[in-house]
Order: C-alpha cells, then sequence, then structure tokens
C-alpha cells in the first residue's frame, strides 16, 4: 500500500511537513525522492488528519516543496538480515559501502525491535576473558552485559575497545552448549556514529590485520555523515545482532561508539521539533531512548547466543554527571571509567578503578567460573587502592614524611597497582590465573593484618607464596 | 464511535469522544492497544496508550469502556509477574514468545484455576464491606476474601468448595459475590482508620535497623546515584525484611536486574515460613525498555495490590525502584501533552503525585465491622535516582517532605566497597520516639543509648577528619586517635555488611546490639587502658580487634557466649602489664 505525495510544505531542519496525507502510520518508512532524482529514507515522526511530519535519515540538501516527492511505504522501517552481512561494510543507515551486493534475505526484521519480555531474560553468568586485568579481575565482563566505556576526549578507548574485541573469550565455566560448538569467539558488530575518518580507519585497519573482518559487521556513520542518520545506525547494528544471537546462535558483542554524538543528533531532532528540552537541552524522553537501545543486550532462555554491549561514550569536560553519562550509567550494568590523571601517567589502559564497576561480577565469579579466591581478592584490591590513593591526597599536603609505616605501605601498593595490574601492553592477553596472581603479588605489599576482605584459606592457597 | 486524530509518541489524540470520562479505560485503534484518557476538550481526549504506539493511524477506532483503569484483586497474585498494567508476564510469553507483542491480552488472574474455599460466615449473617467472608488457601497464606466494597447486606447461598475466581459463592442480598474483585488503580482503597507506628520493620541490615529504623507502615527514601546500591538494597530488603508479603515493582529499571530477581526468588527461603521466598512476593515488571505509559501506571498497580493484601490484615511491604523513572514518565507524558512544565520540566503537580503515593503507606485499621478489627500495614520504600547524584532536584526533594525516613546512599562509600553505601551522617529516621519503647522492651532496655553512643563517635570522626586532612593523624592526641580507632571499628566491624555471605547478609536485631555494645566496650577499656598508661600503639594493634572484626560471621545463638568471653579478654588485656611492654 504505498501513496505517494508531492506536497510538501514545509522543511524545518531535518524534518519535513507533509500536507493533505490521509492515514500515514506513526513510525511508518517513508522513501523520499528528490527533485534529482536521488532517494533518501525518513520515518513519521508525527501524524494526524492531513498533516505528516517525517524526519529525514539523509541530508535535507537539494530538497524543495515543489518538485519533491514523498512515498509512504506503509511499513516499518525493515533491516534485511541474513548471515552473510558478516565481513561486509554498510553505511549508518545500512547500505552496503564495501562495494559488495546488497543484502538479499526473506528475513526482514523491524529495526525498532520489540521489548524482551523480562521473564524470557536468562541470568547472564558467562565469564568473559578479556585478557585485561582492571575488567577481568575488578569489574567482570559477562556474556549479555552491557558495559559501557566512559571516556573523554584525547583517551584511548578506541585502542581498549578494539582489544576487548580482539581478546574477548569465553572460558572455564562457561556455558556448555555453545562449547560443543567451538563458536566461543565473539562476532563482533560495530557501529560508528560520527567518528572521524582515523578513527574509523584504525578500526578497519585493525580488524583486517587480524583478521577479524570476517566475523565482524560494520555499519560506519561518519563525523561528515549526515548527522540524523545516526539515530538509525545503532537500531540497525542491534537488529542484527538479535538476528545473529537469537536466531543464529551466536555470541555477538556490540561496540557502540560514540554515544555523545548519537545522544547529540538526538538532541538536534527534538530540537527542530520544538519539544520542551530538559537538561543541557537533551530531549526529556533520553532516558527511555537510551534504554531501547541498551536494553537490547542479553541473553534468552532457551537460546544459545547472546548480546554483548560496549557501548563508548566520551564525556564532555569529562563529567560524569552530564546527562549522557548520567543516565547511561542507570541503565547499563556498571561503566568502565577512563580517567585522564592516569593517561597521564602513562598508564595504558587508563582505567580507573575505583569509579568503576560491573553490576553482574558476582554471577560471573567465583568457584567453577573463575577461581574462589576471585570474589574476596578484587574487594580487598579495591579497598586498598582506595585507601592509597586518598593517602596521595593527604601526602600531597602534608609530605610523604608525616605518614606512618603502615600508611607509606599503602601509598606504595597503590602506585604499584597502578604500575603492575592496570598497566599492560595494547597486545598483551593476560589469563585471568595470571591477573589474579599478579593482585595477590601486589597485596604481599601490604602488612596481613590489614587483609580484612580475604578470607585466610585462600591467603594460604594463592598469596602465600607471594609474601616473604 | 471516537477515531484518532494524530499520533505523536505514546500520547495520542482522538476525536469525537463522547461521554468519555478522566482516567477511562480505552482501546485505542484496529489491534485495540490499552490507553487512558488524560484529558478532555470538548469531545477531544489526548490518551495516554500503554503499548507502542509505531503503526497507528489518523482515522483508526477508539473504544471507549466506562470503567477507570483497573485490576484483578483476588487469590493467585502471589509469585507472578505482572508489567505495569497487570498482565502476566509468564503467560504473555507463552502466548507471544520472547519479545512483547502489541494488543495482547490476558486476564491478570488465571479463569480456570479452582481455589478451595472455606467460609468463615453463616448464611443470613449481616456483613459489611471488609468484611472476610472465608479463606482460601494462597502458597501457604491465608487468603481471606472479602465482601467488596460498597456492598452490605444479608449473607446467602454460602458454601465451601471449590471454585474459580469467577464463579458465585455467595450472595449478599441479591449481589452475586465471586472471590475476584476489580479496583480503580489511581483510587486508595478504603479504611476504617490510620494507627500509629509501633513497630519496626526489620530488615537485618545492620545500618538500617540499628541506626535508622524505619515502622512498619512507615515510608523511606533511598536516594543515590548510580552505582552506589540502591537495587542491592531493595532486592534485600525484599529478601529480609520481616513483612508477609512483599511488592516488588520494577519500574523503569534493567531487565536482567528483575531476571535476578526471578531466578534467585524462588531458590531463597524465607526464614520464618521456610518456604521459598517467591511464595510471599509480587512482581510489577515495567523495565526501561518497555512503554512508558505503563511505567507511569505501574507505580499504583503496586500500591493497589499491596492495599489488598493490607486490607486482609497483613503487614506488606513494597519496594518501588526507582519513583525516579516514574515521576521521568509523568514528565514525558507531561511533555507530550505540551503541559506548561515546572521545576526542570516536571510537571508541576509531581509533588503532589509523590505525596499521594507515599500516604497510601501507613498502618491501618482495616474496613470491616466494629466486632472483628483487623490492622494492616503498608511499609512504602522508595528508590530514588537523582540525576549527577544531587540531590536538590524535584524528585528528591518532594519525596524528603513525605517520607520520614532517609537512607542516604554515597557514592564515594560505593567506591570504596563500603556496603551498604549508606552514609551515616546524613542518612535519619524520625520513627526513632515512636519504636523506642519496642526497642527497649524486645531487644535491650539500653539499645538506644549505645546507638547513639556509636553515633556520637562517628560523628565525632567527621570533625576530627577535617584535622587530620590538614596536619595528619600523628598531631591528634592520643584519646582522639582512639576515637578514629572506634569509629573505624565501626565503620567497619559493624556498618558495612556484605550481602552475598551467607551469614554476614541478615543480622538478627540482638545480634546488632551485641555487636555495637562489644565495640563500644572496647572503646571504652582502651580510654581506660590509656589514662593506666598503656601505650597507645598497643592498643591499636591488639588482637581483639581482629576477633571484633569477626563477630559478623558469629552465628546468632553464639553471639552472646561469644561476646562476653571477648569482655572478659579485653578486662584482662588492658589491665594486665603484658600491654605495658616494660
Amino acid at each position: 500500500m504505498q501513496k505517494e505525495y508531492q506536497s510538501v510544505k514545509e522543511v524545518f531542519g531535518p524534518i519535513l511537513y507533509v500536507q493533505g496525507v490521509k492515514d500515514a502510520a506513526y513510525n511508518e518508512l517513508v522513501n523520499i525522492i528528490m527533485p534529482s532524482g536521488e532517494k533518501r529514507k525518513g520515518q513519521v515522526l508525527e501524524t494526524k488528519e492531513n498533516m505528516a511530519a517525517v524526519q529525514m535519515f539523509g541530508n535535507t540538501t537539494g530538497l524543495d516543496t515543489l518538485k519533491t516527492r514523498v512515498r509512504f511505504t506503509g511499513e516499518s522501517l525493515r533491516l534485511s538480515v541474513s548471515e552473510d552481512m558478516l565481513g561486509r561494510v554498510f553505511s549508518g543507515s545500512g547500505e552496503p559501502i564495501d562495494g559488495g551486493a546488497a543484502i538479499l534475505s526473506k528475513e526482514k526484521v523491524d529495526v525498532n525491535g520489540s521489548a524482551l519480555n523480562p521473564v524470557s531474560r536468562a541470568e547472564p553468568h558467562d565469564f568473559i576473558q578479556t585478557g585485561i586485568s582492571t575488567i577481568d579481575v575488578t569489574n567482570t565482563l559477562v556474556r549479555g552485559q552491557k558495559l559501557p566505556l566512559f571516556s573523554g576526549n584525547g583517551l584511548p578507548h578506541n585502542e581498549l575497545a578494539i582489544q576487548i574485541a580482539r581478546q574477548a573469550t569465553v572460558i572455564g565455566g562457561g556455558s556448555t552448549q555453545s562449547k560443543h560448538e567451538g563458536k566461543d569467539d565473539f562476532v563482533v558488530i560495530f557501529a560508528a556514529m560520527g567518528i572521524t575518518h582515523a578513527e574509523s580507519s584504525f578500526f578497519m585497519q585493525d580488524f583486517q590485520k587480524t583478521g577479524a573482518l570476517e566475523r565482524a559487521v560494520l555499519f560506519l556513520n561518519l563525523a561528515d555523515d549526515p548527522s540524523i542518520e545516526r539515530t538509525l545506525t545503532p537500531r540497525l547494528a542491534l537488529t542484527t545482532a538479535e538476528y545473529l544471537a537469537y536466531e543464529k546462535d551466536m555470541q555477538v558483542l556490540v561496540v557502540l561508539t560514540d554515544m555523545t554524538n548519537y545522544c547529540d543528533s538526538l538532541r538536534e531532532l527534538s530540537s527542530a521539533r520544538q519539544e520542551v528540552p530538559g537538561r543541557r537541552g537533551y530531549p526529556g524522553y533520553l532516558y527511555t531512548d537510551l534504554a531501547s537501545l541498551y536494553e537490547r543486550a542479553g541473553s534468552v532462555h532457551g537460546k544459545k547466543g547472546t548480546v554483548t554491549q560496549l557501548p563508548i561514550l566520551s564525556m564532555p569536560d569529562d563529567d560524569i554527571t552530564h546527562p549522557i553519562p548520567d543516565l547511561t550509567g542507570y541503565i547499563t550494568e556498571g561503566q568502565i571509567v577512563l580517567s585522564r590523571d592516569i593517561h597521564r601517567k602513562g598508564i595504558y589502559p587508563p582505567v580507573d578503578v575505583l569509579p568503576s564497576l560491573s553490576r553482574l561480577m558476582s554471577l560471573g565469579i567465583g568457584n567453577g567460573k573463575t577461581r574462589e579466591d576471585h570474589s574476596g581478592l578484587s574487594s580487598q584490591l579495591y579497598a586498598s587502592y582506595a585507601e592509597g590513593r586518598d593517602l596521595a591526597n593527604l601526602v600531597a599536603i602534608v609530605g610523604e614524611e608525616a605518614l606512618s609505616e603502615r600508611d607509606k605501605k599503602f601509598l606504595h601498593f597503590s602506585n604499584q597497582f597502578e604500575q603492575k595490574f592496570v598497566q599492560q601492553d595494547f597486545n598483551e592477553n593476560r589469563t585471568i590465573e595470571k591477573s589474579l596472581d599478579i593482585g595477590w603479588e601486589l597485596l604481599s605489599l601490604v602488612p596481613e593484618t590489614e587483609l580484612k576482605r580475604v578470607k585466610s584459606e585462600h591467603l594460604e592457597k594463592y598469596g602465600r607464596k607471594f609474601r616473604k | 464511535m471516537a477515531i484518532l486524530y494524530k499520533i505523536s509518541g505514546p500520547v495520542v489524540v482522538a476525536k469525537e469522544v463522547k461521554g468519555g470520562q478522566i482516567n477511562e479505560l480505552v482501546h485505542v485503534g484496529q489491534q485495540r492497544l490499552l490507553g487512558e484518557i488524560i484529558s478532555l476538550k470538548e469531545d477531544t481526549a489526548s490518551i495516554q496508550v500503554y503499548e507502542d504506539t509505531a503503526g497507528l493511524r489518523p482515522g483508526e477506532p477508539v473504544e471507549l469502556t466506562g470503567y477507570p483503569l483497573s485490576i484483578e484483586l483476588g487469590p493467585g497474585l502471589l509469585s507472578t509477574v505482572y508489567d505495569g498494567i497487570q498482565r502476566p508476564l509468564n503467560e504473555i510469553r507463552e502466548k507471544s514468545g520472547d519479545f512483547i507483542t502489541k494488543g495482547i491480552y490476558v486476564p491478570a488472574l488465571n479463569r480456570d484455576k479452582k481455589w478451595e474455599f472455606t467460609p468463615t460466615v453463616k448464611n443470613s449473617q449481616e456483613v459489611v464491606a471488609g468484611d472476610v467472608l472465608g479463606t482460601v488457601i494462597e502458597y501457604n497464606l491465608v487468603h481471606k476474601i472479602m465482601v467488596p466494597d460498597g456492598v452490605k447486606g444479608k449473607v446467602s447461598q454460602i458454601k465451601a468448595g471449590s471454585f474459580t475466581v469467577t464463579q458465585q459463592i455467595c450472595l449478599i442480598d441479591n449481589t452475586p459475590i465471586t472471590m475476584m474483585q476489580r479496583w480503580p488503580v489511581r483510587k486508595p482503597r478504603p479504611i476504617k482508620e490510620k494507627k500509629h507506628f509501633e513497630l519496626p520493620l526489620v530488615t537485618g541490615k545492620r545500618i538500617m535497623d540499628s541506626f535508622f529504623p524505619i515502622a512498619k507502615g512507615g515510608a523511606a527514601a533511598i536516594p543515590g546515584p548510580f552505582g552506589s546500591g540502591k537495587t542491592v538494597n531493595q532486592t534485600d530488603l525484599a529478601k529480609y525484611s520481616d513483612a508477609n508479603i512483599i511488592v516488588y515493582v520494577g519500574c523503569g529499571e534493567r531487565g536482567n536486574e528483575m531476571t535476578e530477581v526471578l531466578e534467585t526468588f524462588p531458590k531463597l527461603i524465607d526464614p520464618t515460613t521456610k518456604k521459598p521466598l517467591m511464595e510471599r512476593t509480587i512482581l510489577v515488571a515495567n523495565t526501561s525498555n518497555m512503554p512508558v505509559s505503563a511505567r507511569e501506571a505501574s507505580i499504583y498497580t503496586g500500591i493497589t495490590i499491596a492495599e489488598y493484601y493490607r486490607d486482609m490484615g497483613y503487614d506488606v511491604a513494597l519496594m518501588a525502584d526507582s519513583t525516579s523513572r516514574w515521576a521521568e514518565a509523568m514528565r514525558e507524558i507531561s511533555g507530550r501533552m505540551e503541559e506548561m512544565p515546572g521545576e526542570e520540566g516536571y510537571p508541576a503537580y509531581l509533588g503532589k503525585r509523590l505525596a499521594e503515593f507515599y500516604e497510601r503507606a501507613g498502618r491501618v485499621g482495616c474496613s470491616s465491622s466494629d466486632d472483628k478489627p483487623r490492622n494492616g500495614s503498608i511499609s512504602a520504600i522508595g528508590a530514588v535516582s537523582p540525576p549527577g547524584g544531587d540531590l536538590s532536584e524535584p524528585v528528591s526533594q518532594s519525596t524528603l517532605r513525605v517520607a520520614r525516613v532517609f537512607w542516604a546512599l554515597d557514592s564515594s562509600l560505593a567506591k570504596r566497597r563500603h556496603y551498604p553505601a549508606i552514609n551515616w551522617l546524613k542518612s535519619y529516621s524520625l520513627y526513632l520516639p515512636e519504636l523506642k519503647n519496642w526497642y527497649l522492651k524486645n531487644v535491650a532496655d539500653d539499645f538506644y543509648e549505645q546507638r547513639a553512643k556509636a553515633l556520637f563517635i562517628l560523628q565525632k570522626e567527621s570533625e576530627l577528619q577535617n584535622i587530620v586532612q590538614l596536619i595528619g593523624p600523628d598531631a591528634l592526641p592520643e584519646s582522639e586517635r582512639l576515637v578514629l580507632e572506634a569509629a573505624k571499628m565501626i565503620r567497619e566491624d559493624f556498618l558495612q555488611q556484605n550481602a552475598y555471605d551467607e551469614l554476614d547478609a541478615y543480622t538478627s536485631l540482638k545480634k546488632q546490639y551485641w555487636m555495637i555494645k562489644t565495640i563500644l566496650y572496647f572503646y571504652d577499656s582502651s580510654i581506660k587502658a590509656l589514662s593506666n598508661e598503656i601505650p597507645l600503639q598497643k592498643i591499636v594493634d591488639s588482637k581483639i580487634k581482629t576477633t571484633i572484626a569477626k563477630l559478623k560471621y558469629t552465628k546468632d545463638d553464639e553471639i552472646q557466649k561469644t561476646c562476653s568471653i571477648i569482655f572478659k579478654d579485653i578486662d584482662t588485656e588492658f589491665s594486665s602489664n603484658v600491654l605495658r611492654g616494660e
């Protein structure tokens, strides 16, 4: 049921007002044929008798109110999905840009997805080894989790993301079903929103170099691509991810970068619609909108595949209370925070362990999953590092001489923690045992009476050998 | 027939609405999506739709139902998981698969299941609204079937037997009565009177029970930035608090958190009944990706269910996680209606709505005949998620005006993994005077003294910390360094509690009392020891501190014995010359 109108009344920013439209459906897909014959996509934002407001995903340059034709397709925005998408590169609106053919598939899926029934969700509990100590030991990632990287401009979040994507693997007590089939390596869906060509080619090169491209699907909306298209890109990526995970039993890792650009596009759209702005001009429904993306991570009862999300966002001015990181933190299951101070010390990855958190950690660690001492050790490392960092602040005021012997040990511990535990090479893939052992080795710098959070039998079994 | 005129997000506009009422339930469009009229202007109505509105077109029909958004109350509520408008999610999954499809209708209470009904009144007895007609056993709870509101008269044709919720169990005058009744969610269920608070809601969390207790029937707020442990605290309260019924409303929060509740509760055993915790729990789950209008309704659905069980005379605890998401849903809908925004874009009636919600909590005399009084309570505990952790925002402020317990979550505590991350200096409870008698009688007659003393030490510590920040701890006089030591013990050995440790997760009041008492005894003795010229370092290094730190892991029935041994050890150690190191 396609209906075509040539009655564009007004173009306002990315929004077209089409007159005389009888019964456009809310959220319906629209094809726009420009005077030049070029085709663009759009979506109905508001519909009422005789008028439809259409949001255009592409550039509005060249639109006019006379010749432009608007075709209402009668269906929602759908993506053709198939396994052939692996190894392919698409634009931010889902067109192939690698010179290959379009994806032909009988399966077309609504990109907005439906809400997963909470009772269908399976509790995520399979430990993912990322090979990065600060994640594996202190902020464990599990399959089906959404764990964002909170970063800032100029920090190496892209390097960290690609290192995680390259190294992520399920080991130990991972679910048995998938292990038999050798499908433990992750398929990576990469959605770029408004990142620069340089950043994008960094990802592409690394994917090509390591051969990971074959098991990846890329959706690229770069900084000079239309900004409104960015509101679509993560939905395409997640739709692909859900298909591969729930229909094709794959373990999928979705990297979304940079969520800040996504939110800015949403704000642009909202202001064009003249909506009442919320904090910092972002729309009041930013939380709901972000949730409709992030909540598409998960694992489902009776399905072998899972969707794990690794969104990246750059905090404007490193401000964690800015609406974007703030609302993200309320939805995601923890966050990995990168710190400029640690970066300045020359430490890679500059993960600030203290504000970082993985909420699902307790589900993925312990006996049979990682190691029995994991929980206590991690908690002890945290507490000791926090104490050391406090002391570092104190030293700035009173000088190191004023510290007691005990306090000096903690200060030394926290420095070594950053140098040996946090610091690792871009290509260094540490096993969980190795990471835990580094933790025990560092704890040998702290007096034994202060180790209140580790069980004494674990100290004997794993930590004793490092203590003099 | 009313028809759709405009669609834009979750609020739609219909024209030619004749005889529509505010809050009336409507079916929208060909798919018959559920909606509710929220404003009327002549024959034009704004309708908030409880399902995704994608695909709706102008011109589609809108059907009025004639009654307000209501939920079904009766046997079969316990251990069920509902969405924000009381659709049972398990049944929906059976019908439509893992993803929720639109326009699906499943009754909230199972229509086929039969319940064994035992009458408690006889034929020709006079009853009034709220009186108990009989009982059925729902799991191991005596579910009382009550006379619906507005009905009174003479009972006839009542008999024992098994009935479904829609079958007639008796007549009252000429009104047929079934076990199921309906209630409009936005209207509080009637009560006879509000009562004074007398009992605490025992939670097993030391900082809550000992320092900032909530009364049964009380209202508490847990505000905190993300990552400070709101949800862990809420689920812990759902697990361990000594209420008969738990209603847990997951309002706009994470799907995986509901999953965690769903997977752990059936396995956990209720310490009082020895049955799975799920059997006393009702979940209302409207996760953040589910429609925003239903999120707005979910809080009302939850509290109405809570009121229903309260009316039977039970103590109900309602956890709402998070009321900020609820307020944001209100804001979103208000924005779509182009209402004039109040502070931070929230509607001007935000404070009123929050107050109305918390006021539905309370300890009440249930409505019934005067010769058969029953008391019930609803304790409401609302999580608040202030943006950026800034409590000056409208939802936190409006909440603090009505909630009488404030558990202030603190991200700096969470960062150092001090859990529960409740700040002892900022939190308060206004129920302390009302609960004093109960505590002194049931726990210990010096409980309030001990509590006050411990809080005094913590307060003193924070003052001393300011000095330490400037000049270092060594500059303090020795007696003040003992205060720091004692405060550290209170913080680490008493307030810190591991929700994931079997023995530590729940602490009985008696054990809480002995733990504080022991720490304070150590402190008092160390002050004395200091004046007896025992060197400070020896006190600080005392091995007894390690024993005290392990009290957390001592079993309830051994606590008194263990503590009296520690008392003796303290006496010997601090009075002997061994410590003087001469």
